[in-house]
Order: C-alpha cells, then structure tokens, then sequence
C-alpha cells in the first residue's frame, strides 16, 4: 500500500473506536501553516481528495497532525495505514487561518472566548486554544460527544485550557446534556459571559449552537466542512450560502461567521455523496439515535 | 486525388463512441499524411506561420514529412513547441494556422493540425525525444502552475540552461489538460503524459501539492529558496454560477467539478475511489468548449443531454468541431433559451429547469446580437442534474499573497505582452491567468514569451 511515497506516517495513535491520530511528514506544509488551515490527502494513485483539518504541526520536526473518524470507504481504508507508510498526495495549508491569529494583540486580550467542540471537532479546536495558550490568553472550551468513548485528545485540551467542560448525551462522563445544555448552564448558571464563540463539530450541532448564540447576542464563528474536490478554489463543489453571497469554503474559509450561515443547505450537500455503506456502518455502529431531531450532538458520525 | 479537398481523417463511430471514453478522432497513418503533406506549396512568405501563436516552422515540418523524416520533422517542431501531440488535438486550428493557409482561398487548407498531430503521436511511438540543453547557466527560476503556460515556459527556459522547477497545486501536472479536457478528446497517459515527460527530460523539476500563497508565497521563493525569477501560470480560476434561484441544489454542478470529478479523479473508471452523480437528464448551460466537454462526458456516463445556450447556432463560442461531434453523439441543443430557476424537489434534489426562450436584439458592445426574453415562452425543462459551464473568474490565492503585483479591474494579473513581465520585478506571468480562459496555443505563446522575457532580464541583472 505504502508505493514510493513521501509523505510518511510518523506515528499513529488510536483516539477512540474510529478516531485515529495522525502525525504526517510534509514539511512544506508544517512550515507555513496555522490552526483553522486544512490539508488534502490523497492516500494513492486510484485515491479521493480527502479534505482534514490540521490538529496540530511541528515546525522543526516537519509533521503535521491530522484526527480522522473512519466513516466511508476512504476514511476506513485510512485507518489502515500504519506507521513508516506513507501516502501519495498531502497537500496544504489550505483556506484562511483563524482570524485570532492576525487579530491585534490588544483586541484579543480583551475578548472571552469560548470553544464549543462537537466529536472530532475537538481536532481542530485543539490547535486554536494551543495557540491562544501559547500567546498567553486564556479561554474557556467545551468538549462534547454522545458519550464517555468519543471524547478524544481531553489530556492535550487540559494542558492548554483553564476551564474545561466536558459533557455527554448520556451523562457517562461529565456534564450530561448536549453542548447547547452546556452553555447554557455556563451562562445562566455559572455567570459566565462571552464576546466570542468557535463552535466547530457536525454541522448540525453548529447549526444548533448558532440559534442559541444569536439569542444569546454572542457573535460564534464556525468551520464549515463541505464537500471538496480540489481545495484550491477551482472546482466550486464547497459552495456555501453566507448571509446572500455564494462562497467558496476552500479558499474563502473554512471559518465564517456561523449567524449568517444557510445550515440546512448546507447539510443537504453535505448527503450529496453519503454513500450507503457509509450511512449502514454508522446505523450498525451508533443505532438509530443519530437521527435523534432537534439535538446538538447526535450526529457526529454523519457530519464531521 | 483532389487537391483542393483534404485527405479525411478516420474518427470512431459516433453510436459507438457515445458510450465510451476512447479518444473520438483516429487521426492520420503515415501514408495519409505524406499524401496530405503533398497539398502544402511550400509558401516562401508562409501565411499560415503568422497564424500560429508559437510561430511553428509550418511548411518546415510539413516539407520533412513529404521526404518521408518524420523524425526531422518532429524536431522542427519541438523548437517551437513543447506539447504538439496536444496542439494537433486541442488547438482551434481553423482559425489560426489554418485559417491562414493559402490553399484556403480556393478549397480547404493544409490540414497542418493533424499533421503536426501526427509528427508528435509517430515520435511518441518511436521513443523520440527532444534535444536536452547542452549547458547549464546555474540560474533558478521557479514556474508556479504545470498548465500550457507553465510547461512551455519551464521547458523553453530549460533548452536555454535555466535551473527550473514548476510547483503545481494538484496531484498531477498538466493545468486543464488533465483536469479539464476529456479523455475522448486528449488522453492523458499516452498523450499529455508523455508530452510533460519530454518537458522533464530537459531537466525540469516538478513539485506537485504546492500551493503558492499557502504552502509558501513568491517572497519566500526568491528570498528564501533563491530563484532568481518567477514565472505565473495559474490558469484561470473559480468558476461562476448565473444566481438563480435553486442554483446551490444537490444536482447542480460547476461545469469544472464535474469534468475533474472525470478527467482528473477518474470518476468514470469503477476502480477509482471519487464519487461522481452521472445524471439521467442533464442540463448543461453555456455553449463553450466547456460545456461540450462536460454535455459529452454526461453522455458517456449514461445520460440524456441538453444543451441550453440563450444566442444562437452561430454565436455557439465553442469550435465547430466539437458542436459538431457533440451533435452527431446524440446531444440535443436547446438554443435561444434562457435558465430563469432550477426547480427542486422535497429532498434538495434538482427536479428540472425553468427556461425562457430568446431571440435575438440589436447587436451589442461584443458585436453580437443581443438575446431578448420573448414573452409568454416559459417552459419547464425536466431534469435530475445541471451543469453550470459559464466561464471563470480568476483566483486571488496568488494576487492576494504576493506584494506589488498589480491586476487589472478583472482581478487579472497585469503583465506585458511581450516579456511577461509583471509590475513585480524579477515576476513574470502569462495564459488565462492574465487573459482569463483563452486557449492551449495561447497560453503556450505567452509561455514562450515570457521565458524570452525572462532570459532577457537574468542577463541583464
Ligand atoms: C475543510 C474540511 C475539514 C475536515 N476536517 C476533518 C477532520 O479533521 N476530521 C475528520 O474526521 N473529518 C474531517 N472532514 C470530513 C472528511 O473529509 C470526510 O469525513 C471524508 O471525506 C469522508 O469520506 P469517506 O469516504 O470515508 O465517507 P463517506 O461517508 O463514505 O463519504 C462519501 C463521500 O462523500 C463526501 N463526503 C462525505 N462527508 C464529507 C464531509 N464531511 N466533508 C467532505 N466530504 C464529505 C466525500 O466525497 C466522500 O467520498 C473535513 C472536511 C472538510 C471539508
Ligand atoms: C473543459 C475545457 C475545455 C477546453 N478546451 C479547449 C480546446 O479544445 N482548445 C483550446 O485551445 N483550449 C481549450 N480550453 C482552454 C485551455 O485549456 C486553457 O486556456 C489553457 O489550459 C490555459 O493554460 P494555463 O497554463 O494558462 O492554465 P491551466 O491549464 O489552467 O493551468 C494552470 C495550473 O496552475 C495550477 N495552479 C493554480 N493556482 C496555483 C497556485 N496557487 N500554486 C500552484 N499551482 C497553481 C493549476 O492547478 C493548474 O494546473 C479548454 C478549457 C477547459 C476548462
Ligand atoms: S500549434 Fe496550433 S496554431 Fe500552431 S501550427 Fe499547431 S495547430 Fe496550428
Ligand atoms: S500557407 Fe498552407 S500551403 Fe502555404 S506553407 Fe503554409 S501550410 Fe503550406
Ligand atoms: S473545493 Fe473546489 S472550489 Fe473549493
């Protein structure tokens, strides 16, 4: 499977039942990347342009880590990949940074910021609240999943953020209830209060925490993950409806302001290349509650 | 013989080919084209060179293949171009090299395309290749882009003794060639393939998944890296959508994202892993090569097509070949209609398309008669699929990311037309990314031009 590639694994690491770890050689791409950028991966010749958000880079060491939750066809055949293989294709950083980044230093102390992370959301929250650690600013993070299992990289969340929330559907770990019941408890419980929400998981819980938010008069952003083909701006496959404008995820995201997101179109593009096989192994792996309506976290499997 | 009349060129049944993805024309065998080569008078001031974009020593080559050289022939040609297996295919010869020729005047041209078609597919087979430089100078220039305008600059600055290195974006080199163009049309592993390995024989460097202006910018390529000039070859850009309502249904595509889900990721081949909605009625708008391209691949896959064009037959921009072909296929063309909404059905999927039909008004700025709504003509046309092929706008990844690099009010690179230069020293740019889509040839000319361009200014330095 491993060809005469470059990009070799590093290491691989076992987050949960179907989260896998990643750490992937591509220096180019560990040289100039930042949290909120996502990277292709094409594992061979005969392989899908599959699209994964960077969880964390090592300058020097010139990797880059990817989180995937093995779904589909590709991402189960990804799963497969051990260390010292190495895939055919890994191309980045692509789409815009976190726009924490280039904020200036002044406006960013003064924001509280929460991060809402839904399942393998976690992957690309991680990054973010490293970086802000690392700058010196605290936040506050939520992690949810459906239970006690699909809560993943919670030790590295621990090392960079103060206030940690974990919460499950179930109640089988922390808080019990979604992260909408979450930040709800945090607000109007806890007197916390919020300039700024990043909510990034399923679309559908990002859908849910953007209703609450704008109730709650909290400007969230979020990272929409689309379907993609090339990531460079050239196909118009991961068009998105913002506010009225038609965008582009791949170059003119993936974060947006989640208020002005079209969530239902969206998710319906999403289903646009479900393939059965994908939907029948998440039935037999989650049940039926993935169909649970109106929730934030059921759908982790479906979406992200 | 007539020698007013061209020697025809075999092609595949249309009922046959309509289902499969092998290249539609046969093109020449080595006794058609010394017969056709015969019908060339041999101009002393050759007209049909000024019609050609690289100025390709036209009855040069045509003179070897009389004599029976082929291999002669194919160097000729390789002095001027790098991708002649492609040019003889894709080039609108009819009105450029051919357009010229003066056998046209009274009967039909010199068939230079397929000739200069068949020269290439010969060396091909025969493993000839084009000469390698003789010196290298040690200089860097870094190529962004592995399209016709990249190729031919990396392979002409190679010829000169250029240290050069292209980074492409995507998996694979060729630009549009491989993402865009069909398999029927240009296949990829024995022509294109095979035409960018003969620019690599001449000692360029190709990096695959780079992006410029992410994986890293053009300051860090000639600060860091130390590439004493960049060339631009970016292509083209996003595509665009009408902004009609249903527009961003499930079923609707760019015209770009079906032909790369295609040609690129090889979507029509069950052993590839990309997923592709083939469609059993499609609607494809837009009359360009583009949209040839994607109404014939549509037809392989299976499915009945529609053309929807709002001008007429004879505005179609696309060349007359492919119209043409695209007929003889079985693809039916709804001209002088005009998309007005795509109906969706409960589930998001596309159910059909709300036309209008037009006729055409007084002329416009372009000179065409300009299509007016006839009243009361609206109908529905049913249909499980669209496919959007109303060209591009240029992507900003580059413009965005690099200092001082001026575009115009089209967010086209600035560039001069005869050294390529842009308003950035030591960066040079050319093809559709600073005319917008355009053509092969033209591409590869402005690629020419700017790796003249660019020995010029590293001599100068
Ligand atoms: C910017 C971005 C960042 C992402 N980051 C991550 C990440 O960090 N971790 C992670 O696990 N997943 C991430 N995803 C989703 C991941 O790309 C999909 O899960 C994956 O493509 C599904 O492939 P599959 O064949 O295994 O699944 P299947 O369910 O069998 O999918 C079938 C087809 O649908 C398409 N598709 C399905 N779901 C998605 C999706 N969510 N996004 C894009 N295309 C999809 C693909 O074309 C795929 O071939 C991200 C997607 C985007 C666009
Ligand atoms: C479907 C279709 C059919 C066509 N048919 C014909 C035809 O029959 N005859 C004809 O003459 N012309 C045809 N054309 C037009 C022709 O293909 C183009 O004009 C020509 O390919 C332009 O060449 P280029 O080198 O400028 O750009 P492209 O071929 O677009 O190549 C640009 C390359 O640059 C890469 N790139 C872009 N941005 C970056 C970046 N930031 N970093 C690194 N790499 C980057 C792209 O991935 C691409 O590989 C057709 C076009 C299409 C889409
Ligand atoms: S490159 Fe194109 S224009 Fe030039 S001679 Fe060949 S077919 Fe004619
Ligand atoms: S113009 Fe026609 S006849 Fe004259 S040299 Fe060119 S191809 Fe031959
Ligand atoms: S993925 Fe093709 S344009 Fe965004």
């Amino acid at each position: 499977m491993a060809g005469n590639y470059s990009y070799t694994i590093t290491k691989k690491e076992k987050l949960s039942n179907a989260i896998y770890l990643m750490d992937v050689k591509a220096p180019r791409v560990a040289k100039n990347c930042y949290p909120g950028q996502f990277v292709i991966v094409k594992m061979d010749e005969k392989g899908e342009r599959i699209p994964l958000t960077i969880c964390d880079y090592d300058r020097e060491a010139g990797t880059v880590t990817i989180v995937f939750q093995a779904l589909g066809a590709s991402t189960q055949l990804m799963a497969g990949y051990e260390e010292g293989e190495a895939f055919r294709d890994f191309t980045g950083p692509l789409g815009h940074k976190s726009e924490l980044i280039d904020m200036p230093r002044e406006e960013l102390s003064k924001l509280k910021i929460l991060f809402v992370a839904g399942g393998v959301g976690a992957a690309p929250v991680y990054p973010q609240v490293k970086w802000m650690k690392e700058n010196g600013y605290d936040v506050d993070c939520i992690i949810g999943a459906r239970n006690k299992d699909l809560i993943i990289l919670e030790d590295r969340m621990k090392e960079m953020v103060e206030n940690l929330y974990i919460t499950t559907d179930d109640g089988s770990y922390g808080f019990k209830g979604n992260v909408n019941d979450c930040i709800k408890d945090l607000v109007n419980n806890q007197g916390k209060q919020y300039d700024l929400v990043i909510a990034i998981g399923p679309m559908i819980m990002m859908k849910f925490v953007c209703i609450l938010t704008k109730e709650l008069g909290i400007r969230t952003i979020v990272s929409m993950n689309p379907v993609m083909v090339d990531g460079t701006g050239m196909c118009g496959a991961c068009r998105l409806t913002i506010g009225n404008e038609v965008k582009f995820a791949c170059v003119d995201g993936p974060e947006f302001d989640g208020h002005l997101v079209n969530f239902d179109e969206a998710m319906k593009r999403l289903q646009m290349y479900k393939t059965e096989e994908g939907k029948v192994t998440l039935r037999q792996r989650e049940g039926a509650t993935h169909h649970h309506p109106g929730c934030g976290c059921h759908d982790e499997n479906e979406e992200k | 013989m007539d020698v007013l009349k061209k020697v025809p060129v075999r092609e595949q049944e249309p009922k046959v080919r309509a289902t499969n993805f092998e290249e539609v024309c046969y093109g020449y065998n080595l006794e058609e084209a010394m017969e056709e080569a015969t019908r060339c008078i041999q101009c002393k001031n050759p007209k049909c060179v000024q019609g050609c974009p690289v100025s390709i020593d036209i009855p040069g080559f045509i003179k070897a293949v009389t004599d029976n050289d082929i291999e002669a022939a194919f160097q000729v040609i390789s002095k001027y171009s790098a991708l002649p297996a492609v040019c003889g295919r894709v080039c609108p010869q009819e009105t450029q090299c051919e357009e010229r020729c003066i056998r046209g005047i009274k009967g039909d041209p010199v068939s230079i395309g397929k000739l200069e078609r068949f020269v290439a597919d010969w060396a091909r087979e025969h493993n000839i290749k084009p000469e390698p430089p003789k010196e290298r100078n040690g200089k860097k220039v870094a190529v962004i882009g592995a399209g016709p305008a990249g190729l031919t600059c990396a392979g002409d600055l190679a010829k000169m003794g250029y240290d050069v290195t292209i980074f492409e974006a995507l998996h694979e080199p060729g630009g549009v060639l491989v993402y865009g163009i069909p398999e029927f049309r240009l296949p990829k592993e024995t022509v294109v393939k095979k035409e960018i390995e003969n620019v690599i024989s001449l000692g360029v460097k190709i990096e695959t998944n780079v992006v410029i202006g992410k994986s890293t910018t053009i300051d860090e390529l000639m600060d860091e890296e130390g590439f004493d000039a960049v060339f631009i070859g970016s292509g083209a850009g996003l595509p665009k959508f009408m902004g009609i309502p249903g527009e961003n249904a499930n079923g609707v595509f760019s015209a770009n994202e079906y032909l790369t889900r295609s040609n690129l990721m090889k979507a029509f081949d069950k052993d590839y892993d990309t997923p592709i909605i083939a469609g059993k009625k499609v609607g494809v708008v837009g009359g360009g090569n583009v949209a040839m391209d994607a109404a014939r691949t549509a037809l392989r896959l299976g499915a009945e097509v529609y053309i929807v064009y709002r001008r007429g037959e004879e505005e179609l921009p696309a060349r007359v070949e492919e119209v043409h072909h695209a007929k003889e296929e079985g693809i039916i063309f709804k001209l002088l209609t005009n998309p007005k909404e795509i109906l969706v059905n409960e589930n998001g999927w596309v159910s059909g398309m709300r036309c209008v039909e037009m006729e055409l008004g007084e002329p416009d700025q372009s000179g065409r008669r300009r299509p007016v709504e006839k009243p009361d003509s609206e109908f529905v046309l049913e249909l499980d699929t669209v496919i959007m092929s109303l060209g591009t706008s240029p992507n900003p990844l580059i413009s965005s990311t690099t200092n001082g690099l001026e575009t115009n009010k089209y967010k086209c690179i600035v560039a001069d037309e005869e050294t390529g230069l842009t308003s950035r020293e030591g960066v040079f740019a050319g093809g559709d990314a600073v005319t917008g889509a355009a053509t092969v040839i033209l591409a590869m000319g402005a690629g020419k031009a700017a790796a003249a361009g660019i020995d010029k200014y590293l001599k100068s330095k």
